[in-house]
């Protein structure tokens, strides 16, 4: 697609940073979330759920609580149709158990009462007779073949003969000579990584509220990163018609890809249409730790080979991922992504996935991408200290850049990568000093961006303001960014918009609130959907004139006659041709539906400073700056809070966060007290340059930019550890007590 | 079990309410009484998400019982603006981008409130403090942060004015 002479266009409304539409709802606390409704007669659900981490059911007795005064529905698996389709089934079966538990906070059965706590009384009533099974919760254990077996049966045909039934999935990726790579090379680095699994760590628990209004007719509520991903999947296993279920998508408080997922929706469904009441489910954070997606835990191998002068021959990477209790494919974008950043003549990437008695994956920011790149640059980190080379200079030399064969396949167009390493290189604080006992850690970090199914309406009201009607709920900013783009491109004030996002019922289908597609693919769409308006427009103002529509351009929110030979007519606003847009053909309105295709990948640098305390373990960041790549950044701030928030997710992962299974299998901390989360007393200002390097798949250049900002931060912060104590720990997080065990051990 | 009545006053409004012995305040506040600008992120006290002022003091409302607010002074996220005029921290974290979900944004202006109302001019060290048991997700806290501190500005610079 032909950018719009990007490098020399003026931008009116898009760069810069008007308040975002939502604002005032959420700083007045009325913005309604997922747990914030309420329906005439509600009923209140909760969830029993394994104590197990893996175990036959061999009864379920509900007889007790269905008695209790206040119950008015029960549901188990036995309520649910299965699914042919197997990617669904797994969904179901994650929602409901089905004559096994798979993993610690499973669910086995819901109860609908007419208060929350008859309905927690009714759960302990209900009697689950349990087969204790044997279980595995670690990737490595799961790969032998004298591995408890988690579920049979799953793997598909890229999986050969004679591994553990555990492992479902292989892939492979690369080109060049790798054998020839590493007998080029004057050193070679070969370490093993291990990575914990972590959670999105959203704030916002789960919630929803489903009313079935009639035997196959039914509105939910619930908080989603894409509610008609909500609607196909809850349709498809109520055996109900998509039209028939109407989602709306609350507000969302924080979802990093952990709600592109269905978990309670079909359960609150079910008991919804067995009581004939509405059935609000609220998640406690207990059941979200437990229940929801955490992203994968990974074990890696990971070799580079480098020549003196620090030219890279080849590297080579095993990635063995476990995405839990089901089939998981995100081991694909680890092997893909892990060498993106360089132009390599031999790279070759070998992934795994294998199944655990963990909770089923959900997609986390970047899935599968932060693991696999902190162990490539944790690999050449030490490449560069065996070396006495710089980092930043190694990886410039090694960059990959417009013309590279990527690692997985594709060559790159115009990418940020070299750019945003200067800008790395320049900043003052790759040249501040250090003080005894700190270090200084960097990584680039990478992302693929994603386009994929949007539909938008934009409709051009009669007072001259105008409307625009998109599918993905707003996570992060997005409504603004879609309404400067939209005044941008009508030439209208950015007040002029407001931007909304609709049901299932109101707009054709978009695909999740995920792969940083928002601000690319719904505003290309919101852009086009503009275009196509401008043109009806243009025509209806032809028509006022008598001349041909062809012969009428939009400038400055105005159609005009175009050049000398169109005839002599005062410039009509859009206000003017909207005020008469009855008389000239009825109501305006622009529409763009599509596949998007050309989301430009983002290359980010991180640069920490950090300090370790030695007789604590504890690490202080001291200083961080995020260079990233936008494309064009559409309002800088949310930009900004991409970046930032990215990042410390990732000092997050890097420093704390992990899921931790004791010998029984069972989550050990599942709770902000164990599981801990980043705090405001920890960190420094976050501090960061954007970069604006056009996205040739864009008319204005954007590029997503939300998931490449937590790849950088857990190799970042692993070299600048080590460069800090002198020793380099191979396994994150690095906790207080694991740094204190490496320090004790040298 | 028999429910309890409480008279108390919620963002200066007497208000009085039924509730079980074992109801949190935010349940109350949440469910009985339609303050749903008060969220519950953990129930268990870690997240600040459900942070109310009791008596002026800084509190999680999960780990207060609605019947502890007997004759007590509440203020919630929805007591800070006056009419259609927003206080200053609400004001600067809508121009300072200090919000991305918004969940944690009611807790955290409660809670910078609170600091404030005690200490118009803290450090940044200070305010990252006492935030600390205020968790944001989305933004990595530097808005936040830059937001609360022009606020105090603002706030500074009225007092002044007035003063």
């Amino acid at each position: 697609m032909p950018r719009d002479n990007n490098d020399t266009r003026v931008f009116k409304v898009v760069g810069t940073r008007p308040p975002r539409p939502d604002g005032i709802d959420k700083v007045t606390g009325r913005a309604m979330y997922g747990a914030d409704v309420t329906a005439p007669g509600m009923l209140s659900a909760q969830i029993l759920r394994s104590p197990h981490a893996h175990a036959r059911i061999v009864a379920i007795d509900t007889a007790a609580a269905a008695a209790l005064p206040g119950v008015k529905a029960i549901v188990t698996a036995a309520d649910f149709m299965a699914q042919d389709d197997a990617g669904l089934d797994d969904i179901l079966v994650n929602c409901m158990a089905r004559d096994v538990v798979l993993y610690d906070g499973h669910a086995v059965a819901a109860v609908a009462a007419t208060t929350p706590a008859i309905a927690r009384a009714a759960l302990k009533l209900i009697d689950v007779t349990y087969e204790a099974l044997p279980h595995v919760t670690d990737v490595d254990a799961a790969m032998r073949p004298d591995a408890p077996v988690v579920q049979a049966g799953r793997a598909n045909e890229s999986v050969p003969a004679g591994m553990s039934p555990n492992v479902t999935h292989h892939c492979e990726f690369g080109h060049g000579d790798v054998d020839a790579g590493f007998a080029a090379a004057d050193v070679i680095v070969e370490r093993s990584f291990t990575t914990a699994a972590t959670h999105q760590g959203y704030i916002e628990p789960h919630a929803c509220l489903a009313t079935f209004t009639g035997e196959d007719k039914a509105d939910l509520w619930c908080c989603t990163q894409g509610q008609y991903n909500v609607r196909t999947v809850c349709a498809a296993l109520m055996g109900m018609e998509a039209s028939q279920l109407r989602v709306t998508a609350s507000e969302i408080g924080g979802g990093f890809g952990g709600k592109t997922t269905v978990f309670i929706e079909p359960v609150a469904l079910a008991l919804s249409r067995k009581a004939g009441r509405p059935v609000k489910i609220v998640m406690s954070r207990d059941e979200v730790f437990r229940a929801t997606g955490p992203t994968v835990s990974s074990s890696i191998d990971v070799r580079i080979g480098m020549t003196r002068d620090g030219r890279i021959t080849a590297g080579e990477a095993v990635l063995r991922y476990s995405g839990g209790a089901f089939p998981c494919g995100t081991v694909d974008m680890g092997a893909q992504s892990a060498f993106a950043a360089y132009d390599m003549p031999a790279v070759r990437t070998l992934g795994w996935n294998a199944l655990t008695n963990r909770p089923k994956e959900a997609a986390y920011r970047a899935p599968g991408a932060p693991m696999a790149i902190y162990a490539v640059e944790s690999v050449v980190d030490e490449l560069c200290q065996t070396l006495a080379l710089d980092p930043l200079d190694v990886r410039l030399k090694n960059a990959a850049r417009k013309g590279t064969l990527s690692s997985y396949g594709p060559t790159f167009d115009d990418i940020g990568l070299v750019a945003t390493l200067e800008a790395a290189k320049a900043h003052p604080h790759y040249h501040a000093p250090l003080g005894p006992g700190q270090g200084r850690g960097l990584s680039a970090g990478f992302w693929f961006n994603f386009g994929g199914n949007t539909c938008v309406s934009l409709n051009i009201n009669t007072d001259g303001t105008v409307g625009v009607t998109e599918g993905n709920p707003d996570i992060g900013g997005s409504r603004a960014a879609i309404s400067q783009m939209a005044a941008e491109e009508l030439g209208l004030p950015y007040e002029k918009i407001r931007t909304i996002v609709a049901d299932t019922a109101s707009l054709g289908h978009n695909d999740v609130t995920d792969g940083s597609r928002v601000t690319f693919a719904v505003g290309l769409a919101t852009i086009k959907a503009a275009q196509d308006a401008v043109a009806k427009m243009c025509a209806r103002a032809a028509a006022i004139w008598g001349i041909d529509p062809d012969a009428v351009e939009w400038v400055d929110g105005a159609a005009q006659p175009c050049g000398p030979n169109a005839g002599k007519f005062p410039p009509m606003s859009l206000a003017e041709i909207a005020a008469v847009s009855f008389q000239t053909g009825g109501p305006i309105a622009g529409h763009h539906e599509f596949n998007a295709d050309g989301a430009g990948v983002s290359f980010g640098v991180h640069l920490v400073d950090v300090e370790v305390d030695r007789e604590t373990g504890a690490t202080k960041v001291l200083r961080y700056t995020v260079f990233q790549d936008a494309g064009k950044a559409v309002h800088p701030s949310y930009v900004e809070g991409q970046m930032q928030g990215g990042a410390v997710q990732g000092i997050g992962w890097a420093l704390n966060e992990e899921y931790i299974y004791g010998e029984d299998g069972r989550l050990q901390n599942p709770g902000f007290l164990d599981y801990r989360i980043p705090v405001a007393s920890d960190l420094p200002n976050i501090d960061t340059v954007i970069l604006e390097i056009p996205n040739p798949g864009h008319p204005y250049g954007v590029r997503g930019v939300g998931e490449t900002p937590i790849v950088p931060p857990l190799a970042a912060l692993s070299n600048a550890v080590s460069r800090a104590i002198g020793l380099r720990l191979n396994r994150l997080p690095m906790s207080p007590p694991r740094i204190l065990a490496a320090l004790s051990g040298s | 079990m028999k429910t309890i009545q409480v008279s108390t006053t919620i963002n200066g409004d007497a208000t009085e309410f039924l509730c079980g012995p074992d109801e949190s305040l935010l349940d109350v506040l949440r469910n009985r009484l339609g303050l749903t600008g008060v969220k519950e992120g953990c129930g268990t006290g870690d997240c600040g998400a459900c942070s109310v002022t009791l008596d002026g003091r800084l509190v999680c409302s999960c780990l207060v019982l609605g019947a502890e607010a007997e004759g007590a002074q509440i203020g919630t996220v929805e007591g800070l603006a006056q009419g259609d005029r927003l206080h200053p921290l609400q004001q600067s974290f809508i121009d300072h981008a200090a919000l991305q979900c918004g969940i944690c944004t009611p807790g955290i202006l409660v809670a910078a409130k609170a600091l404030l109302d005690r200490n118009p001019d803290p450090t940044d060290t200070e305010l990252r403090y006492w935030l600390a048991g205020n968790l944001c997700r989305c933004t990595g806290y530097d808005k936040i942060i830059h937001a609360v501190q022009a606020a105090a500005r603002t706030m500074r610079e009225t007092a002044d004015a007035q003063g």
